[in-house]
């Protein structure tokens, strides 16, 4: 497994913090890049859910133009959602997640890095793969940065949230759409400031305030998920 | 060994016995369901009957003593939940995640409630059954909230553990709460005007909010009433197997 290291002295302790962190990070990166089929798969789906709009609403430029942002925003969050499932199932089956809550590193900061790695495999290629779609749906030149920037800081907040709901259903055999009744009300504010700050972009309109407050909310999120990610896997692995 | 000060009043403790919590709760009960009877009564003759009509919406607005007191007893049923879920969390009592699990149902009834009298009232006032008023969107999404807490307890067959879930969940929605209200009301100040919101009631007459508060104090009565009704029956269940319990059913 490679993530148990020990504190051979308390002067070393934020080095170990530090390499905990890495190896931990490796550990998911490499995992995920060996079963390409789950980086992929929400990013398919993300290209499939954006072209459902013009087929189901309107081929129309200008409409499209006026609902780009919150399409790509709403495809973005179910195509996170729908990756977060398996953040924590294959450790959960494999025993390695038991493993991992009895060694004596700090959860938290294994919990983090977990969900950075998750990060790094979802947020960060839908953020790449953004532009894409917002030409597809005709979202103005201008509008494309605070896309770009709105989904860069927004989607780590939603992967922390979302790992809180899969934390919590992590033992269960029917966890998918639990996790999507669990996680999406709490997804609104992210939601609410991403697409705002497209359309204050598009409409030339000052963006620092929204990406403070898109900021402020992955703040918060940094500080307070992992603590309830962690307790939910513990309810959840030894109940 | 030094004295160590017990800085808990003692029923706080007692509480966590599910007999005692029982047999206070029974004892509790009759006073809270006359006194939720007789309020609710005789606030709803009061303000349907006798309360001054609104010189602009006429007799509609009477809707506002079922709508305001449920929304609030939606809100404050949350936080009850919140806080006997992290009483269950930080001190293992058992009595506390059955009140818990007692809320939700209460809790969601009252924000569909809430919705459902909105979506009425709305009608002669907006024209429209629905409109994305901020309030009326936050309580949407707090009802969301409950079908979360209520889809995960009926997901986890332990019933620990099923509440010690819950009860995470219950305390991550406590802090979004605050951010949901305001990112809401910040985009409904962005995509409307404010000529949808209801006339702010800067002044209400007294005659008016007078039975809107004996309905408020009625709603929350029947709310300790229906809570403890609740409760008792989940100890009840949970604790088939004490012997008190067993006693119990016998003698009846």
């Amino acid at each position: 497994m490679g993530i148990i290291v020990t504190n051979e002295s308390a002067n070393s302790e934020g080095s170990s913090v530090l390499s905990l962190f890495g190896a931990v990070l490796k550990r998911d990166l490499m995992l995920a890049y060996r079963k390409k089929s789950d980086l992929f798969n929400p990013l398919i789906f993300f290209l499939m859910v954006a072209t459902l709009f013009p087929l189901g609403v309107s081929p129309e430029p200008d409409f499209l133009a006026q609902i780009a942002p919150g399409v790509v925003w709403v495809a973005a969050l179910l195509a996170t959602l729908l990756s977060m499932e398996s953040v924590f199932k294959s450790d959960f089956e494999d025993g390695t997640l038991e493993q991992t809550l009895l060694s004596p590193q700090p959860l938290f900061v294994i919990v983090l890095a977990k969900v950075l790695a998750h990060w790094m495999m979802s947020g960060l290629p839908l953020t790449l793969l953004a532009p894409l779609l917002a030409v597809m749906l005709f979202l103005p030149a201008e509008g494309m940065s605070g896309l770009m920037l709105s989904l860069l800081i927004g989607t780590p907040t939603l992967s922390l949230v979302g790992a809180i709901g899969a934390a919590l259903t992590v033992g269960l055999r029917k966890g998918g759409v639990l996790i999507s009744l669990l996680v999406l009300p709490l997804y609104i504010p992210v939601l609410i400031f991403g697409t705002s700050a497209v359309q204050a972009a598009v409409t030339g309109l000052p963006l620092a305030g929204f990406f403070a407050l898109l900021g402020a909310i992955l703040a918060l999120g940094l500080v307070l998920a992992p603590l309830a990610i962690s307790a939910a896997l513990r309810i959840s692995v030894s109940g | 060994m030094s004295e160590k000060k017990n800085w808990m009043p003692r029923w706080f403790y007692q509480l966590a016995s599910p007999r005692w919590s029982y047999e206070i709760m029974g004892k509790l009960l009759p006073g809270f369901a006359i006194a939720a009877f007789l309020l609710l009564i005789a606030g709803t003759v009061w303000a349907l009957l006798f309360a001054p009509s609104d010189y602009q919406q006429g007799n509609s607005f009477r809707i506002i003593y079922i709508h305001v007191p449920s929304a609030l007893l939606a809100q404050s049923c949350y936080m009850m939940m919140a806080i006997a879920g992290a009483i269950g969390l930080i001190w293992k009592m058992k009595v506390a995640d059955m009140v818990a699990k007692s809320c939700a149902p209460i809790g969601a009834t009252m924000a569909v409630l809430a919705l459902a009298t909105g979506a009425i009232w709305g009608k002669p006032t907006w024209g429209s059954w629905w409109v994305w008023d901020a309030r009326l969107t936050s309580m949407l999404i707090l009802l969301f909230l409950y079908l979360g807490v209520i889809a995960l307890y009926s997901a986890i067959e332990n019933e620990a553990m099923a509440a010690k879930s819950a009860a995470v969940l219950a305390l991550v929605g406590l802090v979004n709460i605050p951010i949901i209200k305001y990112s809401v009301d910040w985009w409904n100040t962005l995509h409307q005007p404010a000529t949808f919101k209801l006339t702010e009631r800067p002044a209400m007459a007294p005659e008016m909010w007078l039975p809107l508060l004996v309905m408020v104090i009625g709603f929350y009565c029947f709310f300790a009433v229906s809570l403890m009704m609740r409760t008792r029956n989940e100890i009840l269940v949970r604790e088939r197997r004490a012997s008190w319990v067993k006693e119990l059913v016998e003698k009846q």
